[in-house]
């Protein structure tokens, strides 16, 4: 059986899914920063995937994975600098410990 | 069918590798199978025919966005007892399940519509030209280098030393 868009998509889902358990679950902030990586890379997949399969000669979907990692990028610039931060006053990166803001 | 062995490789290495993402107990192994999952995504940008995506996947995601992320489990390392879960873990494992479940089923039953167009090789030439031209995205890519400005002042203001 040769390898087609749902192949693609379904890899992206599986990704995906994977992040998410990981982001809701895990309690070391880096480790859902990294999940949340994960996560975008499986969008990027699915992206590129319908953008070679539906429209091949556009590259729409292509131009729209190159916006997702610009904001990828400053996503975990600006989040690696506010866990930096809050390990520098709550020396813990716990997320469960970090609650100062919870009602 | 080497792009067929290609994409089955690429996705067996990638799937491990965010597994064990989530499931090592090292959080440092944890950002190198991140490394690996990278490149494996990477690879199959390359099987999609997305030449130019695939290199700037090396470079920005492999080369800058996992050496932040290692530098940060570094700063932070004296702290770290592995990576345990909360108590959550489940009903966020059913929720996900049902959701894995519901997008493989609308992913296998939609009929997409499938070009049967060859798709552009190399893709650098019309990406710049779809990037850069008056009638393409030119204004996002305005509003990206403000939104990467923005980001760069903000880390270096968060992360700042605040006694001086």
């Amino acid at each position: 059986m040769t390898v087609g868009l749902e192949h693609y998509l379904v890899l992206s889902a599986v990704l995906f899914c994977i992040g998410l358990y990981g982001a809701l679950t895990k309690r070391n902030a880096v480790i859902v920063l990294i999940c949340v990586e994960l996560m975008l890379n499986a969008v990027n997949i699915s992206l590129v995937a319908f953008s070679s399969y539906v429209v091949p000669v556009l590259l729409t979907g292509q131009v729209f994975a190159i916006f997702v990692m610009v904001v990828a990028a400053a996503e975990v610039a600006v989040g690696l600098a506010i866990i930096l931060a809050i390990y520098r006053g709550l020396t813990d990166i716990d997320i469960n410990n970090i609650n100062l803001m919870k009602w | 069918m080497g792009l067929d062995a290609a994409f089955w490789i690429m996705a067996v290495i990638g799937v491990v590798a965010a597994l064990s993402v989530v499931f090592l107990r090292n959080v440092f192994r944890a950002a190198l199978a991140l490394v690996l999952c990278f490149i494996t995504v990477a690879g199959l940008y390359i099987t999609l025919s997305a030449d130019f995506l695939a290199a700037v996947q090396i470079l920005v995601y492999v080369g800058a966005i996992s050496v932040l992320i290692i530098l940060a489990i570094m700063m932070t390392r004296d702290v770290q007892q592995g990576s345990p879960s909360n108590k959550m873990k489940f009903p966020v494992f059913v929720i996900v399940a049902v959701l894995l479940g519901i997008m493989i089923y609308t992913v296998t039953t939609t009929p997409w519509a499938i070009s049967d167009e060859a798709p552009l090789t190399p893709t650098t030439v019309p990406l710049a030209q779809n990037l850069f031209s008056e009638s393409g995205f030119i204004l996002p890519v305005e509003i990206a280098a403000m939104l990467l400005l923005a980001a760069i002042l903000g880390a270096i203001v968060i992360a700042r030393e605040k006694d001086k």
